[in-house]
């Protein structure tokens, strides 16, 4: 049918649109389902400072991965110091 | 000098409510926390104790360990500031099953949703020592530390052994008991399909119509002390864990051996290492399961181990108030035996109403009952049993 919707099945390979917005978004939220306070978080805060240890990161990445389909390894991740080079990284990655 | 172990602290979650005392008194009273065939932790909100990433990190039976270790520590004088150097503060934690609902979940996604959808928590959240661990992060203890897993008898063996790790001079002071929390799909169908659950729904131990075990879930968490060190810094004494005595059926996967010849060792080993003997045992806490098998056997047991006292002293079951607490069960029991020493008063076989032929010890019917015997301290056995054959017997004095 022209004009409908796309069906649950495209809709599922349509990725979200990497614009550092969205990711933004997806990685803030994902924060906070794993535990940071929505008012701790910016793009300046370290991993640190927020108690973001590896197993946060890799759990981020699975959920940065189902949003994006970007593929973060703990290497990839290894040397990030705030919130902000998450971002970047995960924009870098899916240009 | 020999090194003795005392009872400094106790925390408890339990199908009775959150806290000790919940469960000592309900349990006195008479109440069951039974409900729709299952003894749930219906009062525990672990969001009222864990930050979210806390809750996040652990499977219930870690969060439940955390909560009734929070509440023994305190009561010790921990919660502040360790009385001893971190280095000398153990931790042990049995298990019977650990973190099953995480298993199942993860289990559940990798089938639905592939490899990728499986969580990088679900070893730590399903590791059967991931309650000694939790324990032991949340109040930095770098003392000996594991899980113990051995079915039911998981949380008497976790205190036996903490109490040998005190006594042979490895640490000064042992966080211990067991948590369990294994309410879950496959749990559930898989001892019902065994029979070895109640289809009723009802935990009537060494009554004549007791048809299986009411699975529970739930915590008992003990701060154990060496006796001089705790004297020494003044702090109050529950009761002192005397004697410690582990046997093995060597029989049959899940059955108890029927003349309950290595579960009467058991006590008896526990009543040696105590340096007492039968006569002066004052109060039963039995396994008492509501299993036809275990009921029996566990009453030959100990009227092997305790001779003619048997028939003397009140034997009462937990596990009437509250379910099965499988790994977390000897733990539980252990202070509800302290709490009822303390009391003085032996807590009712809840339920209890009709006799079965041999089964005639006094199991406590309906309320509680005073335990006599002077103003002195008073002695106690607590059973426990698991399957693989399993036998764990812990003598507490209070």
């Amino acid at each position: 049918m022209a004009g409908s919707a796309p069906d649950k099945e495209e809709q599922n390979q349509m990725a979200t649109q990497v614009s550092s917005e969205n990711v933004e978004k997806v990685i803030f939220d994902g924060m906070v389902e794993l535990g940071t306070e929505r008012d701790e978080l910016s793009r300046e805060a370290t991993l640190e400072d927020l108690d973001v240890d590896s197993l946060d990161l890799v759990e981020l990445a699975q959920i940065v991965e189902d949003e994006f389909g970007v593929e973060l390894r703990g290497d990839d991740v290894k040397d990030v110091k705030t919130v902000g080079e998450v971002i970047n990284l995960v924009v870098s990655k899916a240009g | 000098m020999t090194r003795r172990v005392v009872i400094t602290g106790v925390g408890a979650v339990t199908p009775l409510g959150v806290g000790s005392d919940a469960l000592i008194d309900r349990w006195s009273a008479g109440e069951c926390g039974i409900a729709d065939g299952a003894g749930r932790c219906r009062e525990f909100e672990p969001l009222d104790f864990l930050s979210k990433k806390e809750a996040r990190r652990s499977d219930r039976f870690a969060q439940l360990a955390v909560v009734s270790a929070a509440e023994a520590l305190a009561q010790a004088g921990f919660a502040e500031e360790l009385p001893y150097e971190a280095h000398r503060v153990g931790c042990v934690v049995g298990t019977g099953i650990g973190g099953l609902p995480s298993l199942e979940e993860n289990q559940r996604k990798l089938i639905e949703r592939g490899e990728k959808a499986v969580s990088p928590l679900a070893v730590p959240l399903m590791m059967g020592n991931a309650a000694a661990a939790a324990v032991a992060m949340r109040h930095q203890l770098h003392g000996p530390c594991y899980g113990v897993v051995s079915a039911c008898a998981a949380g008497a063996h976790a205190l036996g052994d903490a109490s040998r790790i005190i006594r042979a001079g490895d640490a000064d002071a042992v966080i211990s008991g067991g948590a369990e929390a294994a309410i879950t799909g496959v749990a559930t169908a898989a001892f019902g399909a065994m029979e070895a659950t109640s289809p009723t729904g009802i935990s009537r131990p060494f009554d004549a119509r007791r048809d299986g075990f009411v699975i529970g879930e739930g915590a008992g968490i003990l701060v154990l002390e060496e006796k001089a060190a705790a004297e020494a810094r003044g702090a109050e004494i529950l009761g002192e864990l005397l004697g410690y005595g582990a046997t093995c059926d060597g029989f049959h996967l899940t059955a108890p051996q029927p003349e309950g010849t290595e579960a009467a060792r058991a006590i008896g080993l526990a009543l040696s290492d105590a340096g007492r003997t039968a006569v002066d045992v004052d109060y039963v806490n039995a396994h008492g399961t509501s299993t036809p098998l275990n009921d029996r056997s566990e009453t030959v047991a100990l009227k092997a181990a305790l001779g003619e006292r048997a028939g003397d002293v009140p034997v009462s079951s937990t596990k009437s108030a509250v379910g099965h607490l499988l790994g977390a069960a000897g733990a539980v029991e252990a202070i509800a035996t302290v709490e009822s020493l303390r009391r003085r008063v032996a807590p009712p076989t809840v339920g209890w109403e009709e006799a079965e032929e041999g089964l005639d010890l006094d199991y406590v019917p309906g309320v509680a009952k005073p335990i006599e015997n002077g103003d002195g301290p008073l002695l106690a056995i607590s059973n426990s049993f698991g399957f693989g054959g399993h036998n764990a017997v812990l003598c507490l004095e209070a």
